[in-house]
């Protein structure tokens, strides 16, 4: 492992980004919504109680806002060796234009918006953008989430 | 059903109510077999400790639904979120509180929409902010 003061060149950043993952596919099921919201402990009846959810707006169950998180797109790779074996979430930035419903199929693909190289208190970091778009069945844009990724 | 808020009582400074969460370990192995982030940080305390940390921490993507809940809950059945960010800058471990807590920081019109924009934030025991962000909510109006 280097332990030189710089790794990303000019040419490096630009060969990473645009750089997109596979696209994942998902059906939305009833139970894992359930399951999400149960586990962040948020007891809204629209995420968890059918019978109550088919009286709000949205005739039925929606996934809790963070859910998308659980389709579990790859991260795009990089199209070099990236030699850091250590990673921190730095934050997410979503954007919301469609309700996801228990039933949806979801597609979600990632790419690299940015990268970016810091020496902070853990040494050098490479700070990576990602943009995941998750459209659905209907080829609508559900969400988008940009994350931040530090590897150290 | 809950209650409503509407767009027309709200104003810049207006709180958000408060969410108190005791996240557990049990917590973080429910919230990682449900997310699918399976990232030893969050479960084994040997592996965290052998990555510079004190020991499992919480998933950021946990504390993220964290703020997503204190949002969705307050702008109740007729809300409308539109975006929600929030940036890591601390780590918060298990056993300890947190709070998820808000203001609105503008009210504005935009495009047929009544929207607010807050700040958010997650805040431990000693206050402070470990998880700062932000949301965008469009809320009724009273006819």
């Amino acid at each position: 492992m280097t332990t030189a003061g710089s790794f990303l060149t000019e040419e490096m950043r630009q060969q990473a980004i645009g750089q997109k993952s596979a696209p994942r596919t998902i059906d939305v099921e009833k139970g894992a919504i359930i399951k999400f919201a149960a586990a962040i402990e948020d007891d809204n009846p629209v995420f968890s109680d059918e019978m109550a959810a088919r009286e709000s707006r949205y005739g039925g169950l929606i996934a809790p806002p963070t859910f998308l998180r659980s389709v579990g797109v790859d991260r795009p790779a990089f199209p070099y060796d990236m030699p850091f074996n250590r990673m921190l979430d730095g934050g997410s930035d979503w954007e919301y234009f469609h309700p996801v419903r228990a039933g949806d199929r979801i597609t979600a693909i990632s790419e690299i918006a940015d990268v970016n190289e810091r020496t902070g208190r853990m040494g050098l970091m490479i700070i990576t953008t990602i943009v995941v778009t998750y459209h659905n069945q209907f080829n609508q844009v559900a969400a988008t989430q940009t994350s931040t990724s530090i590897r150290y | 059903m809950a209650e409503q808020v509407y767009w027309d009582d709200v104003k810049e400074g207006t709180e958000l109510t408060p969410v108190v969460k005791n996240p557990t370990t049990q917590q973080l192995v429910k919230y990682a077999g449900a997310s699918g982030d399976y990232y030893q940080i969050h479960y084994d305390q040997d592996f965290a400790k052998s990555n510079n940390l004190d020991g499992v921490i919480l998933h950021g993507a946990l504390k993220n639904a964290f703020l997503g809940h204190l949002v969705t809950k307050w702008m109740g059945p007729q809300g409308d979120l539109k975006r929600l960010a929030c940036q890591y800058r601390g780590m918060d471990m298990p056993g300890s509180p947190v709070t998820a807590k808000g203001l609105v920081t503008r009210k504005y019109q935009k495009q047929g929409a009544n929207l607010v924009d807050c700040e958010i934030w997650l805040e431990n025991k000693d206050g402070e902010k470990t998880t700062p962000g932000s949301a965008t909510v469009a809320l009724p109006v009273r006819n």
